[in-house]
């Protein structure tokens, strides 16, 4: 068949060059090196944790997901963040057991990619956190031979982990909430401090965080946002009490504030698609954050934040909707349909 | 109406019509009390029995009953048996009576149970109206069984209380909470839309 020599069609006729799969393969290259500084601050459990995480978000996408949907990235993505939030001395049956309840009850269940309200990964932990909550909150201590496995990671499938005694420790944010142990800004800032596989090492997500900002992937309002937001908030309450509450610092660079804000609550998906409803957004999940971290019973607040505004997405896309050029604005629509009413009543 | 032969009215319930998975009615004790193989038992056989009960009794009054206050005769007979459930209960197993807590009492608001008066026990004969509340009881009871089997089993790792994984088991807390009830519940209606749908399509084709 001959190319045809003129072609009708609709707008749009001018297409861009990016596309699902190429954005997801950007999203995954950013994150290596975060990937990397995981595997060099936690060993060989880190990678562990994440090739089982990855392989159960895998799992159901390729049994139930649409044709060719494994191959647009998002759940090799979903797996790879899931594995970046857990402990990395946790059983690697429940690091799957997450990939897949992520996938498959936060993502497929919904119509797969662009059909769920909430973050499939911390959906994920968010069963795991409810299923598993002392597991999850097991966390290694720092130091110790790099080969050596941060704990029961071979535990069998439904069993519980042996943790041997002495060798589990807190997190910077649990040693402040239980005992009341400040940790310094400038271990938070390089990875030192113990937590989940991925979060430590705050100043390479920054890095990474800026390269999808610049590339447009992410919308740096939001992360922006939870940041101000929570320096802010915190910043007030420790003028007011510094002995009792913590600094804006040791906030902002602790736990998975980083994390969740370049990569979670930026999700394309789940997050707002106006500019206006990305501040609220984030300031939203960094008010809520500050909440929890101090008044509420855990100690980290993060994944609950965002799961929570990501349920209020569709109320701020449509209480931001911008006005559309040309269109009558809010108050010019109202007036006429008084007007219209009055005449219907004459 | 279309005439339905005995086994027709008994099968219904219990499977193609089921209350839970299939008429979703009676929600609310199959997610509250489904934490577990025995409660479920208790609970399924306290409302087979009130089923049971005020379908025997609707049927046999239905020619007294006047119309316009019927609904309030069919609630009066069933909070008579569902009493009796409730002094039963307690009487026999004090432990499970305290475990279902006000979920026995709550059986009375169970819109199956007034749903197969009103639907069926007021307009047909006793023994038919008898097979009918014993089939949906029983398929009200199977489809407790099933949410109840899976939450005990991967929330304490038994089955009515005998350990099946061993001492090193890891409970899924979540399915012991509410959560898990949803979870579950959802996850037998995905199973039992796909298989009713599969069918349909094998129809089809």
């Amino acid at each position: 068949m001959n190319k045809p020599r003129l072609v009708l069609s609709a707008s749009p006729h001018l297409l861009g060059a990016d596309s699902t799969p190429r954005i997801m393969m950007t999203v995954l290259l950013s994150l290596l090196p975060v990937v990397a500084a995981a595997i060099y601050t936690f060993g060989p459990s880190a990678f562990l944790i994440l090739c089982a995480s990855t392989l159960g978000a895998l799992l159901p996408e390729k049994l139930v997901g649409k044709q060719g949907s494994l191959k647009d990235g998002s759940a090799l993505i979903t797996g790879v963040l899931l594995g970046l939030t857990l402990p990395p001395g946790m059983p690697l049956w429940m690091a799957f057991l997450g990939g897949f309840f992520g996938i498959a009850f936060g993502k497929l269940i919904f119509g797969g990619l662009g059909q769920n309200a909430f973050n499939p990964a911390l959906l994920g932990r968010a069963f795991l956190q409810a299923a598993f909550p002392v597991a999850i909150t097991t966390w290694p201590k720092t130091g110790g031979p790099w080969m050596a496995l941060r704990g029961d990671n071979f535990a069998l499938p439904l069993m519980s982990p042996q943790v041997v005694d002495g060798t589990t420790g807190a997190t910077p944010l649990g040693l402040f909430k239980f005992e009341h142990v400040p940790t310094s800004t400038s271990s938070l800032f390089f990875g030192s401090t113990s937590g989940s596989v991925g979060e430590t090492c705050a100043w390479i997500i920054l890095l990474c965080g800026l390269l999808l900002a610049w590339k447009n992937y992410l919308n740096w309002r939001i992360p922006i946002s939870i940041f101000a937001t929570t320096f802010l908030f915190t910043g007030v309450l420790w003028l007011i009490d510094a002995n009792h509450y913590p600094s804006p610092w040791f906030m902002l660079f602790s736990g998975g504030m980083m994390l969740g804000a370049v990569y979670m609550a930026t999700d394309m998906v789940t997050s707002p698609t106006t500019n206006l409803g990305c501040w609220i957004f984030g300031a939203g999940i960094g008010l809520l954050v500050v909440i929890i971290r101090i008044w509420g019973g855990l100690p980290e607040g993060m994944m609950y934040s965002i799961l929570f505004m990501n349920a209020f997405v569709p109320f701020l896309n449509r209480a931001t909707r911008p006005k559309v050029f040309g269109a009558p604005s809010r108050a010019e629509l109202r007036a006429a349909k008084r007007a219209q009413k009055q005449e219907d009543q004459t | 109406m279309r005439e339905t032969t005995p086994s027709e009215d008994f099968l219904r319930g219990v499977w193609k019509e089921n209350p839970v998975l299939v008429q979703m009615l009676g929600l609310c004790p199959a997610l509250a009390v489904t934490n577990s193989v025995e409660n479920s038992l208790a609970m399924g056989i306290a409302t087979f029995f009130v089923l049971c009960g005020s379908s025997l009794f609707v049927s046999l009054l239905k020619h007294f009953i006047p119309h316009e206050v019927r609904i309030s005769t069919y609630i009066m007979i069933i909070a008579t048996f569902v009493t009796v459930a409730d002094m039963g209960l307690e009487a026999l197993v004090p432990t499970v009576h305290k475990a279902l807590g006000a979920f026995i009492a709550l059986i009375v608001v169970n819109c199956m149970i007034l749903g197969r008066q009103e639907a069926f026990a007021s307009k047909r004969p006793v023994g038919r109206s008898l097979l009918d509340a014993a089939g949906s009881g029983l398929g009200f009871l199977l489809a407790l069984l099933m949410i109840g089997g899976v939450r005990e089993i991967l929330g304490s790792g038994s089955f009515l209380g005998h350990p099946l994984f061993g001492p090193h088991y890891e409970p899924w807390v979540i399915m012991i909470l509410p959560p898990g009830g949803f979870l579950t519940l959802g996850f037998w209606l995905l199973g039992m839309n796909w298989f009713r749908a599969r069918k349909q399509q094998r129809r089809v084709s």
